[in-house]
């Protein structure tokens, strides 16, 4: 028989759901039933609630605000220790102190998607209606219902217009969404290594990743919570599969190439003999850690279903009719998730509504990923991008 | 046709002019105030930063890659893109002035591409490296070689410049496509502008670039 080693189990009992669903180690907006979420597929949320994070303070005529959108599997610990992984904030290469989203400069907001697990209310929230764990009972969202919740945090902070709107991938989708619903509220837009259309290959991709949880015998058609467990082998894979997506070919050849993981000969078995294996293991299971499996299935599914051009009659450009905002689009070369084709269609479709936009293509082998990571030439263009902004904003260097 | 009139030069501040290359200054100088402008070509921006100290809202095209990014990262607004192809995704009108600086003679149809020009932007400013000009002329009759200048140094095998034209080519094709000059300048190798008035076959012998301001004639 060969060795067969499997998936760890996560440090976090399975039976103990994450104290970050209902009481977040964050800020949190409470809405109440006469501030009911109106979602895209007829159902009102409500109550709800928004877990978020600010950074820097907002200026006496509250023009300095930006609002970060965080990816699929990010959160709103955009730039403090996360409280779950211990680990640094995700985006620490673009926010903090001397970084192009400087807190002195600006008032930065992040908030956890609605659907998500870190304290905005999803499927691993309770439903009070019932006293239980949503589960598949939490009615599918989408990423304008996403954005429509955050306007209502942003009314909520007082802010009319945001200075700037600045996310990546699943949040780069947010931005464009914020620039075609709420033109006249966004400044300037920052859309990085994302499209204004889910392609049918991630579409694919992402079926790929919701199969794999439900074939998880744990997941039990999505009631796992009732039972105190968590399909963690199902949402582990998920990950796998989709980590891949996030890196290029190059990238995997340079950092693991076909090297052996602690071990100089194959093992003739299905044990990680290759770095890569172990690599993708350790992706998959510190991931469970810290994410709800339907938390998983309800956010992939809200990609899947944008299309900005089919909420306005097929023709993209419409969508951006007469905009104000100014946009900056960046795409890298290795991105095979959101590939500069993606971008490219979207520049075309500003330039036929004569919007101010700027696109970058960024030359790096570390696939979609690359937006989270030190490349200076993506963190360049956006603090060269954010500058020329706030000149336009008439935004001084400091808080005033 | 001919021009009726060559416009006198503004002038601008003598210290504003130094960092600025000769023909972007009388690009500039052609571009009324407060007006929206598309640069197609913009290399590293750097006209567009002219253009913005004058209160021009710019906007830029440049093929290459390294240029977009330089571009981008000194806040301006520039896209990657090519002339030859993505002219058509801008709608009509959409700008008072569309700039073609010395990147005619490189696109695959000059003709199509000046046609777009004057369909994007009410105006066209058209700057080009002058075949007739008299060194060209010299180096092909007397060295029997393809010309290669200071300005245009590539080899014949290598150069992006596959249209090359004479000030006499550009001017009949405006003709023939109902294209007006506005306003039309010859400079001489150091950028500066022929002052006087003198005919075309002058202009096309001592021009080393032309710089023409364009509208849409009659019957367009």
């Amino acid at each position: 028989m060969v060795g067969v080693k499997s998936i760890p189990s996560p440090a976090i009992s399975a039976d103990e759901r994450s104290h970050e669903v209902d009481h977040p180690s964050s800020l949190v907006a409470h809405f109440g039933a006469d501030q009911p979420l109106p979602l895209d597929c007829g159902v009102d949320l409500s109550p709800f609630q928004i877990a978020y994070q600010t950074y820097g303070e907002l200026n006496a005529d509250r023009s300095n605000a930006i609002l970060i959108c965080h990816a699929l599997t990010g959160d709103q610990h955009v730039a403090n220790v996360h409280p779950v992984t211990g680990k640094p904030g995700w985006w620490e290469t673009l926010v903090g102190a001397g970084r192009p989203l400087d807190p002195s400069q600006y008032f930065i907001i992040c908030a956890n998607v609605i659907g998500g697990c870190m304290g905005s209310t999803g499927p691993a929230s309770l439903n009070p209606a019932t006293g239980k764990v949503w589960g598949l009972d939490f009615p599918v969202i989408t990423i304008p219902d996403m954005v429509r919740a955050q306007a209502m945090l942003i009314d909520r902070l007082g802010i009319d217009t945001l200075f700037a709107v600045v996310g990546g991938s699943m949040g780069g989708m947010q931005v464009l969404q914020w620039t075609a619903a709420y033109p006249a509220r966004v400044f300037s837009a920052l859309a990085i290594a994302c499209s204004t259309r889910h392609s049918a290959q991630n579409i694919a991709f992402h079926e790929l990743g919701r199969q794999a949880v439900m074939a998880d015998p744990d997941w039990h058609n999505g009631g796992y919570a009732d039972q105190g467990i968590h399909p963690h082998r199902g949402l582990a894979v998920a990950r796998m599969a989709a980590h891949i997506t996030y890196l290029s070919d190059a990238a995997l050849h340079r950092k693991f190439g076909r090297r052996m993981q602690d071990r100089d000969l194959p093992t003739f078995s299905f044990d990680a003999d290759f770095q890569v294996e172990s690599y993708l293991r350790y992706q998959g299971s510190s991931f469970v850690e810290r994410f709800d499996a339907n938390s998983y299935l309800y956010l992939t599914r809200a990609m899947d279903y944008f299309d900005i051009a089919g909420d306005h009659g097929g023709v993209l450009a419409k969508a951006f009719a007469g905009i104000q905002t100014r946009f900056c689009v960046v795409s890298f070369t290795s991105d095979w998730l959101f590939p500069t084709s993606e971008s490219r269609a979207l520049v075309h479709a500003l330039n036929a509504s004569s919007a101010r936009v700027s696109f970058a293509e960024i030359e790096t082998d570390r696939g979609h990923d690359a937006f989270l990571l030190d490349v200076p030439e993506f963190l360049d263009i956006s603090r060269a991008f954010l500058q020329s902004a706030g000149k336009a904003r008439g935004l001084t260097g400091k808080n005033d | 046709m001919s021009v009726q009139e060559v416009l006198p030069l503004g002038g601008l501040a003598a210290g504003q002019s130094g960092q600025f290359r000769a023909d972007h200054l009388l690009v500039a100088e052609m571009v009324k105030p407060g007006s929206k402008v598309l640069d197609v070509g913009c290399g590293d921006g750097d006209l567009l930063q002219l253009l913005e100290t004058r209160g021009i809202d710019g906007r830029g095209i440049e093929l290459s890659r390294e240029g977009v990014n330089r571009c981008v990262a000194k806040g301006l607004a520039v896209v990657q893109g090519d002339a030859d192809t993505d002219l058509v995704n801008y709608p009509d009108d959409a700008f008072d002035y569309v700039i073609l600086s010395q990147t005619l003679q490189a696109t695959r149809q000059p003709k199509v591409v000046l046609e777009n020009l004057l369909r994007i932007g009410r105006r066209a400013i058209v700057s080009f490296p002058n075949f007739g000009f008299w060194r060209m002329r010299l180096q092909l009759l007397i060295g029997g070689h393809m010309p290669r200048t200071e300005n245009l140094p590539a080899s014949w095998y290598d150069t992006a410049n596959i249209h090359f034209c004479t000030i006499k080519d550009f001017v009949e094709l405006c003709d023939e496509i109902h294209v007006k000059m506005e306003r039309a300048e010859a400079l001489d190798l150091y950028g500066r502008p022929l002052r006087l008035r003198m005919p075309w076959w002058v202009w096309n012998l001592f021009g080393e670039q032309g710089v023409f301001l364009l509208t849409r004639g009659q019957g367009k």
